[in-house]
């Protein structure tokens, strides 16, 4: 890893934490729908991090999250599982010999492989918020509902800024 | 050991894995059964400071409601002015004695930071407890309606438990009957527009359009409300749930979504009286 790849990541975590903290946290549809694009931060993780760290990075970013949106512990939880889920994938989908990748992204590794690893990711991420701060199972089936709007719209988000950075990228 | 070793460096994403799930899972645990120990929130100067900033700029764009709502709060009060000089009070002998009277004084705070779409929100405010705030105070809204209670303070601010928060309860009656039943959020609600009315026994005839107020009874530490504040109107009440208490659906008074202003009511006899109350048990 040099240092272009570290300093890229901390523009990344800064822009997309500000982004969610201060914009996105007031953006809903219908009390049902609220977008998380910062999970794109850990999505879009160089593939050579070491396990160790990435839980490290996962942790303390939803630790930085909870802590402004009050629900200490609840996208902790989630973005830990997210980083176990990604390392799952990856190693299943991805030859580690061959991939001269830096990290997954759109351009890099394609639409279909993309929005596969994308859908998988938040949707473990999504139910874990969701349903850790519910807390029970009375309303299981509004918070799934919830749920599953939200994930339509941080995948919408989530695509759309791997397009925008696409298209620069050509540029 | 050797052996144990190699596996545990070969699955180590499991192994790292369920250590950091715990924690998260601790953490959020720990938050919901003691939610006063927790020092990683917005009372937290660094976020509340940073949530204050992005207010100043928030603020001003709402410049024309916030004016708006003011005048019409100043010509409420300047009506009951008019009405208080009114009184003739030559015709009165008895002497009251006001200083001792008044019970409740109001302080006003900024909204810094607010929630209505959460399963619990929680309201900041730029008050803390130099302002002489303590946890269990009750919040109301400048216009009409109440907030919630304070909940946790610092020294410059202070989080409220929101009444759209599952473990609010407020005591509440019925203006025209004084029948008193408790007012709840959640449990298959998120509308912040509506609450719930429970444990109003079943013999009471209620109306569509009547109006809810705070009733000043005392439940738990610090019921911070005096009696007669209004909270809302009845909009639905046959909601059948099956024992001999009704459940009534209530439109709020209060905005929640537009909130910018609110005032912390200090009671000045809370202490007196919960000591009072706490005595009680002692004495069997």
């Amino acid at each position: 890893m040099n240092a272009r790849i570290i300093l890229v990541n901390i523009l990344r975590w800064i822009v997309l934490l500000f982004v969610q903290i201060f914009l996105l946290r007031n953006m809903n549809f219908y009390n049902l729908s609220t977008p998380f694009l910062y999970v794109l931060f850990i999505l879009a993780l160089p593939f050579g991090i070491p396990n160790f760290l990435l839980f490290c990075i996962a942790f303390l970013t939803g630790l930085t999250l909870d802590a402004f949106y009050d629900t200490l512990g609840v996208h902790t939880t989630a973005c830990v599982a997210l980083a176990f889920i990604r390392i799952l994938f990856i190693s299943v989908s991805v030859n580690r010999e061959a991939f001269d990748e830096p990290e997954p992204s759109l351009g890099n590794m394609g639409f279909k492989w993309f929005s596969l690893y994308a859908v998988i990711c938040i949707l473990v991420h999504h139910l874990l918020v969701f349903f850790l701060e519910a807390f029970k199972f009375t309303t299981a089936l509004y918070t799934l509902g919830r749920c599953l709007s939200s994930i339509v719209f941080t995948l919408f988000t989530v695509l759309l800024v791997e397009f925008l950075f696409l298209n620069r990228k050509a540029n | 050991m050797r052996n144990l070793w190699i596996f545990i460096s070969r699955y180590n994403a499991f192994f790292f894995f369920v250590f950091f799930f715990v924690i998260g899972i601790v953490l959020t645990i720990k938050n919901n059964a003691y939610q006063r120990s927790i020092t990683l929130n917005s009372t937290n100067e660094v976020v509340g400071s940073a949530y204050e900033r992005l207010n100043v700029v928030k603020r001003y764009l709402n410049l024309q409601e916030v004016n708006d709502s003011l005048s019409i709060e100043n010509s409420k009060l300047k009506t009951e002015l008019l009405s208080l000089k009114n009184i003739d009070s030559s015709k009165t002998l008895t002497v009251k004695d006001t200083v001792f009277q008044q019970q409740y004084t109001l302080v006003s705070a900024k909204v810094i930071k607010n929630s209505i779409t959460q399963a619990n929100n929680i309201i900041t405010i730029n008050r803390g407890s130099n302002d002489g705030l303590v946890s269990g105070m009750g919040v109301i809204s400048p216009q009409q309606g109440i907030v919630g209670y304070v909940y946790d303070v610092s020294a410059h601010f202070a989080t409220i438990r929101s009444l759209l928060h599952e473990n609010t309860f407020v005591s509440v009656t019925l203006k025209k009957n004084n029948a008193f039943g408790s007012l709840v959020w959640g449990e298959g609600n998120h509308d912040y527009r509506k609450a719930y009315v429970k444990e109003i026994p079943n013999h009471f005839k209620v109306n569509i359009g009547d109006t809810v107020i705070t009733s000043g009874y005392s439940k738990g530490q610090n019921n911070g409300f005096p009696k007669g504040i209004p909270v809302g109107r009845i909009s639905r009440t046959q909601i059948s749930t099956g024992d001999s208490f009704m459940t009534l659906e209530v439109n709020l008074f209060n905005d929640f979504s537009t909130l910018q202003y609110v005032y912390v009511i200090k009671d000045k006899f809370a202490q007196e009286q919960q000591t009072l109350e706490n005595r009680l048990p002692d004495e069997r």
